[in-house]
């Protein structure tokens, strides 16, 4: 019952709420009122029936979130502490109290809010993390927070903390928000600032908003242009009345008196307006909206069912979240991705290296080939870590010293710290994914990087135990470009480690190394080329009586108070000259599968690719070229102001970065101009929030639809605020999944959720409303036309019982069979011919234009039902002589007609022929014949008399050939010319799907085939790290090193 | 395929979807196309088949179609009571063979108007109860008389029946005319007759219509339709079931009687001077109509209608002519025709 109330609260059933009210008025009634309500009733069920399952289906899976989820929360209301362990998500914005580490810090990821991956420190305020794991402590834990309003800022917070009449000031160092991983770390204690909705993630995350299709606005707007259109013929056919009655109706008063309650022609007109709104109703048909909900259903459900959108490996098929959405994306014109967890598998892999100019490692696709090498001569190594490359554990055996110089400088020259929780397992909690990448790979290769103090490093070299004397981090930054250590070994040498970006690093060597450095600069370029991300390595002898007198000058420095941190870096510059090239590394951002083939035939398709990250620029136009989404030929220009780096790509090989605040209003249309001439856009350093307002940009600017995927909770807000939303799932954060429309396991299965179910999904839903519309202009105007000839008296021409059924019964399923089962082409073209989504994005199957041939269609045929009968009925008799002309015998022959040449016509339009539509196709005509007869029969009018009048119609007027001649003929002329253009348009004008059946038809189809396109002669080398500042110094004061760690 | 089920449900345990056909919509199906070869063929097969079909009808409606209009008698029809005939002289030039029809015509009559087609109640022509039925009917306001006698049969349909006689005379010679031999009944479907229609069942007609009275237009009430014939009386008069299925237009004939084939007339209706010998009841002038008698034989596809001969022709034509551009189109196009490019 609530749901029949809500279902009238839509505005297209309220419409037929009154035109019931309509019918039930005597004077106006020209349809019995069973005519609408049992359709209503009908279409009320299948809502009703689509309501409760669609409901049930998302508490399944809301359950299914909120059982995980569950634990934490209850203990965040209970009271305002939570204890979280490693790995956990915070559910709320906290406050950090304490923690398993020393000094109350405790690491923790973001990739969550803003896409970074590089672990960050919180510390705790040194009188909260005093408190420990006291549980009865924290539990009298009593300070009060003052702090800034609920805001969407992800990086700053202000408050003060009252506590034994203390205030402390609080700012973002001490917060760990909603979203972020606890990493590294084992417990830590926090206290709830905000929960729930005011989080800084959730108000980063946007409203969430109603979704309509494109084709649903467009419907709507045809059926409020169809309703005027129905009111435009009420009219003329009132006026007629007027005209009628008061030429021919007056003198034929004798036999046909007026009611009681008309007294005058304009009155009968006004009335008789309202009787053919009701019979002319049906053009705008009671079913079309269930009929769209049951498509779409059906086609949600074969997304889910698809097979090869199902994730084995991690048990995740693909999943509709939103059934409403499905043809709108086969329209989709913009995609905005997420990189990290999306694009990226944020996973890092040593993969290939450069030392003393030889290259060792394979590139991806000659892995195939080799077996990886086998390290189980160590002992320690990760075993997760996969070299293609033997000749270099060749060289390493053979204690060629520059390799080994290679991997010492890879085990020293790092921030990481490790964790031997067992003999022989060791745990690296790395600050930077790349990072970890290179010491484990040195780690596998026989130098494993042990344990570290404050002062010492102790690695493992080949076998024996070496520690050295850390004498100083000379830490990374963004200017600098570069990270250097200064160590002593056991003999008692100092040495100067260095890695970094190239282009620094090779103006700081040796002269000596001129002919390395071209050597190694070709390799870089090649590893670049193939989206590597490079380091160079660097190292120098450093003399004691040197370093000691640097020494003394960096600690002046150190001291000093105004410009401290440039001082030092001139220090860092002093010594970190004159060094010998070692080589270069290679570290592969691990793409998911299939990205660079899913993004390239995208591409043909004429999407566009946004990839909106908060990751920094480096990053994300690293991962840019390794998915071949930015090639070289393309040149860059660079607008830097703000904060916010925009970066483009021009489609006529013009390269371009736009830093801005952008975002804000001046500059929005120039931003808009500018990106969307680009075939590809890198958004870096973005905002949650921002990702959403570029949504939101291109939305208002371009009249595109957009598509956001992402699999993170930085993500909620773009996903939300795109046409369409796709979440990644299978990884730990569900948030993006539930806010989004469609959720798959990977990148690449957008590629079959576009190309084929988008695809497929808006052919049939544009092949549906078209030939809905025409079904019912043919079925209902044929009223318009015979209004012409009854004294324009809302007289049906059709028997009521089949008004009722016809758009329920006759003529619903095999066009029902046609928008779900449909094919133009297979899914296998539909994969492997980018061209064919083209028609979608450009709407050129259903739009305003179409929508008027099938209109007009529809009015033809409508002529030639009414017309054709007409004639061939006007004063004459059938072959017994008896009646033919009847108006009984004329309603038969023109319902058989109807019904015959919509068969015929869904025959032509179905261009895939199952089972299922042979059986609705045969089975509605067969079905319409069975029906006629019983209602046609004697049984059922002597039971019900007036109700059924038509008795004995269809057994005199079907067994005439006069009528059966004009059914025959009307099929002919409604449907040959259909035929004729048809068959011309695809002979003139064919349209690339036409083309592509008639070659699939001549010779076999082509294999599928993208090719890779590698870039040489990249003048253009990646450097990868995604660090941040301040680790070194973390490291020297030993204020991350724990107390465990300390003692070996 | 059960195996391949099997197979699957090993492969992936649980949230696999599963691997039939129908859920992978991979359904064996038939994918027609506008291939040209079928396409040309069914034009022209088509088109020559109309032309045919047109070509037939025309000639068999050409040769059998004699009708004769006596339009326009005209005559005051103010004058209800009075009794008015008229007589109206015509030659048939040919014999007319086989079966002949006799139709009256009416123009301009709305019978096709909703309110006029849903005054009645079939209730009561089913021989219901009389004053049940025509509670429920629409056929005010010729349901009851003011003084609340029930009108048998109600509404606008029957009150207007088509109540003119017409006999027809054929002069054996210039003087001596012998009245031509015509059927009142059988002229009306036998659903009707037996199944739609029915008298209220009383021992005689005219109790069984007792407490009702005839529709004001009538000179006399139902029972009296046809005094001679016991099964053409009352509901089931052929007269009254004829008039009571409504036309679909407003110019429309309805059978009147039909050729007895005995005597001079067991082939039909020989050429020769003939007579109608109408009695004047029907007034149409007052509505601007005609009525028309029309005498006919008939064709194996019945009517004496040339529109669906003519209509089958020029579709035909024009259908063959369509085939003929289209193949020269096709022709034409065929060799630069562009191959569907990646």
């Amino acid at each position: 019952p609530v749901n029949l109330f809500e279902q009238f609260q839509r505005v297209a059933n309220a419409y037929f709420l009154f035109l019931l009210i309509l019918q039930l008025i005597p004077e106006i009634s020209s349809l019995s009122w069973f005519t609408t309500i049992v359709p209503l009733m009908v279409v009320f069920t299948i809502t009703a029936v689509k309501d409760v399952t669609d409901d049930c289906f998302r508490h399944k899976s809301d359950n299914q979130v909120n059982n995980r989820q569950a634990e934490v929360l209850i203990d965040a209301l209970r009271d305002d502490r939570i204890y979280l362990t490693s790995l956990f998500f915070s559910q709320a914005d906290l406050l950090l109290l304490s923690s398993s580490e020393p000094h109350g810090l405790c690491y923790i990821e973001t990739a969550e809010l803003d896409g970074e991956t590089n672990l960050k420190v919180r510390q705790a305020l040194p009188v909260t993390s005093e408190l420990g794991a006291d549980i009865r402590r924290l539990a009298e834990f009593d300070g009060g927070v003052v702090c800034e309003p609920p805001n969407n800022k992800l990086d700053k917070f202000t408050g003060v903390l009252f506590w034994k009449d203390n205030r402390y000031s609080l700012n973002n160092e001490q917060m760990l928000l909603r979203g972020c991983v606890l990493r590294n770390t084992g417990w830590c204690f926090g206290m709830v600032i905000f929960a729930g909705p005011d989080t800084k993630l959730m108000q980063n995350s946007g409203r969430t908003k109603f979704k309509r299709t494109s084709i649903d606005r467009l419907m709507n707007a045809l059926v409020l242009w169809i309703f005027g259109f129905l009111v435009c013929m009420g009219i003329i056919l009132a006026i007629g009345n007027s005209i009628w009655e008061q030429q021919v109706g007056a003198h034929f008063r004798i036999y046909l008196y007026w009611s009681e309650v008309v007294n005058s022609s304009v009155f009968s007109g006004f009335l008789t307006f309202w009787s053919y709104i009701i019979i002319l109703n049906s053009v705008v048909p009671i079913s079309l909206y269930v009929s769209v909900e049951v498509i779409r259903l059906g086609h949600s459900y074969f997304i889910n069912w698809d097979r090869k959108m199902y994730y084995p490996k991690k048990d995740i098929p693909a999943e509709v979240r939103t059934t409403t959405l499905n043809e709108e994306l086969g329209q989709v014109e913009y995609i905005f991705s997420d990189k990290t967890g999306t694009i990226t598998q944020n996973i890092m892999t040593f993969n290939k290296c450069s030392i003393n100019g030889k290259t060792y490692g394979k590139s991806v696709s000659e892995h195939i080939k080799t077996v990886p090498v086998d390290f189980s001569f160590n002992p320690l190594a990760d075993r997760k870590f996969q070299f293609y490359d033997h000749s270099l554990i060749e060289s390493i055996k053979l204690g060629d010293s520059m390799v080994h110089e290679f991997f010492r400088l890879l085990s020293l020259c790092h921030t990481v710290m490790s964790e031997e929780k067992n003999a022989g397992e060791l745990i690296y909690q790395v600050q930077s994914p790349d990072e970890g990448a290179l010491v484990t790979a040195a780690r596998n290769f026989g130098f494993i990087f042990k344990s570290r103090t404050p002062e010492t490093i102790t690695v493992e070299e080949m076998g024996k135990l070496v520690t050295y004397q850390l004498l100083a981090i000379l830490d990374f930054n963004n200017i600098r470009k570069r990270m250097s250590v200064i160590v002593q070994t056991p003999d008692g040498q100092i040495k100067l480690y260095c890695k970094g970006a190239d282009t620094v690093l090779f103006e700081r060597l040796h002269p000596s190394n001129e002919e390395l450095m071209y050597l190694t600069s070709d390799h870089l370029e090649e590893f670049a080329g193939e989206g590597l991300r490079t380091l160079a390595l660097a190292y120098k002898s450093l003399t004691e009586e040197h370093f000691k007198e640097w020494f003394k000058i960096l600690q002046e420095e150190n001291t000093s108070l105004d410009n401290r941190n440039e001082h030092l870096a001139a220090a860092y510059e002093e010594i970190e000259k004159d060094m010998m090239l070692l080589g270069a590394t290679a570290v592969e951002d691990k793409l998911q599968e299939g990205v660079t083939e899913t993004i390239a035939s995208l591409s043909l398709a004429n999407i566009k690719i946004w990839v909106l990250t908060g990751d920094k620029q480096e990053t994300a136009m690293n991962i840019g070229y390794s998915c071949h989404m930015l090639t070289d030929t393309m040149n860059e220009i660079f607008i830097v102001t703000g904060h916010t780096v925009m970066e483009n790509q021009h489609s006529d090989r013009e390269y371009f970065v736009l830093q801005a605040h952008a975002l804000e209003a001046d500059l929005e249309n120039e931003f808009v101009e500018v990106a969307c001439m680009c075939q590809t856009v890198i958004c870096c350093r973005v905002t949650p929030c921002q990702k959403a307002q570029v949504v939101e940009l291109v939305k208002k600017h371009r009249k595109a639809v957009t598509l956001a995927i992402g699999d993170g909770a930085n993500d909620i807000s773009m996903i939300k605020s795109a046409h369409i939303g796709i979440g990644i799932s299978g990884e730990e954060g569900m948030q993006a999944v539930l806010a989004s429309d469609y959720s798959f396991a990977q990148f690449r299965y957008l590629k079959r959720l576009l190309f084929v179910h988008g695809r497929w999904s808006y052919f049939r839903m544009c092949k549906f409303l078209c030939y809905f519309f025409y079904k019912n202009f043919s079925f209902t105007l044929v009223h318009f036309w015979f209004g012409f000839f009854c004294g324009f008296s809302a007289q049906t021409v059709y028997d009521q019982w089949f008004i009722t059924l016809f758009n329920i019964v006759y003529a619903s399923l095999p066009v029902l069979a046609m928008g779900l089962f449909d094919q133009d082409v297979n899914d296998q073209n539909s994969m492997d011919y980018a061209k064919l989504y083209e028609p979608g994005q450009l709407n050129l199957l259903f739009n305003k234009h179409t929508f008027f041939i099938c209109i007009a269609h529809g009015v033809y045929t409508s002529f030639a039902l009414f017309f054709i009968p007409y004639g061939a009925f006007y004063n004459t008799a059938g072959e017994d002589g008896k009646h033919i002309a009847d108006y009984q015998s004329f309603a038969v022959t023109v319902a058989t007609s109807l019904v015959i040449v919509v068969s015929v016509q869904i025959a032509l339009d179905t261009s895939y022929w199952t089972a299922i539509n042979r059986f609705f196709v045969l089975g509605s005509i067969a079905v319409y014949f069975a029906i006629l007869f019983a209602m046609h029969s004697d049984g059922i009018f002597v039971i019900f008399p007036n109700h059924f009048p038509f008795v004995g119609n269809a057994r005199n007027s079907l067994s005439q050939i006069s009528v059966w001649l004009v059914i025959l003929l009307t099929t002919v002329v409604s449907v040959m010319p259909v035929i004729t253009f048809r068959f011309l348009k695809e002979d003139l004008n064919p349209t690339i799907t036409d083309q592509l059946q008639k070659s699939r038809r001549k010779q076999k189809p082509l294999q599928n085939y993208i090719p890779r396109v590698y870039r040489r002669n990249s003048r253009r080398s990646a450097y990868a790290f995604s660090h941040q500042e301040g680790f070194g110094e973390l490291i020297t004061s030993g204020k991350n090193i724990s107390d465990r760690t300390v003692k070996l | 395929m059960k195996n391949k089920n099997s197979q699957g449900a090993q492969e992936c345990p649980s949230r696999c979807p599963d691997n039939s056909a129908f859920k992978q919509q991979k359904l064996p199906a038939w994918k027609p196309k506008l291939a040209a070869p079928t396409v040309l063929s069914s034009f022209f097969t088509i088109g020559l088949f109309c032309l045919l079909m047109g070509i037939c009808l025309i000639l068999y409606i050409n040769y059998s179609d004699i009708c004769l209009n006596c339009s326009k008698l005209r005559e005051n029809s103010s004058n209800w009571d009075k009794e008015c005939n008229c007589t109206v002289h015509f030659t048939l030039q040919e014999n007319m063979l086989g079966n002949v029809f006799m139709y009256y015509r009416l123009q301009n009559f709305y019978q096709n108007h909703r309110r006029y087609v849903l005054s009645r109640s079939d209730a009561q022509l089913l021989g219901q109860d009389v004053n049940v039925s025509i509670q429920n009917s629409s056929c005010e306001p010729f349901t009851t008389y003011p003084n609340g006698t029930p009108v048998a049969p109600c509404g606008a349909i029957a009150n207007s029946m088509f109540n003119d006689s017409i006999q027809l005379f054929y002069y054996l010679n210039s003087s001596t005319a012998i009245e031509v031999p015509l059927l009142k009944s059988g002229n009306s479907w036998w659903s009707d007759k037996n199944v739609k229609f029915r008298n209220p069942t009383s021992y005689n007609l005219s109790s069984a219509f007792a407490g009702t009275t005839r529709p004001p237009y009538w000179q006399k009430p139902a029972y009296l339709l046809d005094e001679e014939d016991e099964r053409n009386n009352g509901y089931i008069n052929d007269d009254f079931i004829i008039w009571m299925r409504v036309s679909a237009f407003p110019t429309f004939r309805n059978l009147y009687r039909r050729l007895s084939h005995t005597n001079q007339f067991a082939d039909g209706l020989p050429a020769g001077n003939y007579t109608f010998h109408i009695t004047y009841n029907f007034p149409v002038t007052k509505f601007k109509g005609q009525k028309q008698v029309v005498l006919s034989t008939i064709t194996w596809s019945g009517g004496s209608n040339l529109f669906l001969g003519i209509a089958y022709t020029v579709s035909g034509a024009v259908i063959v002519l369509a085939g003929f551009i289209i193949t020269a189109i096709h022709l034409k196009l065929r060799k630069k025709k562009t191959y569907f490019q990646r």
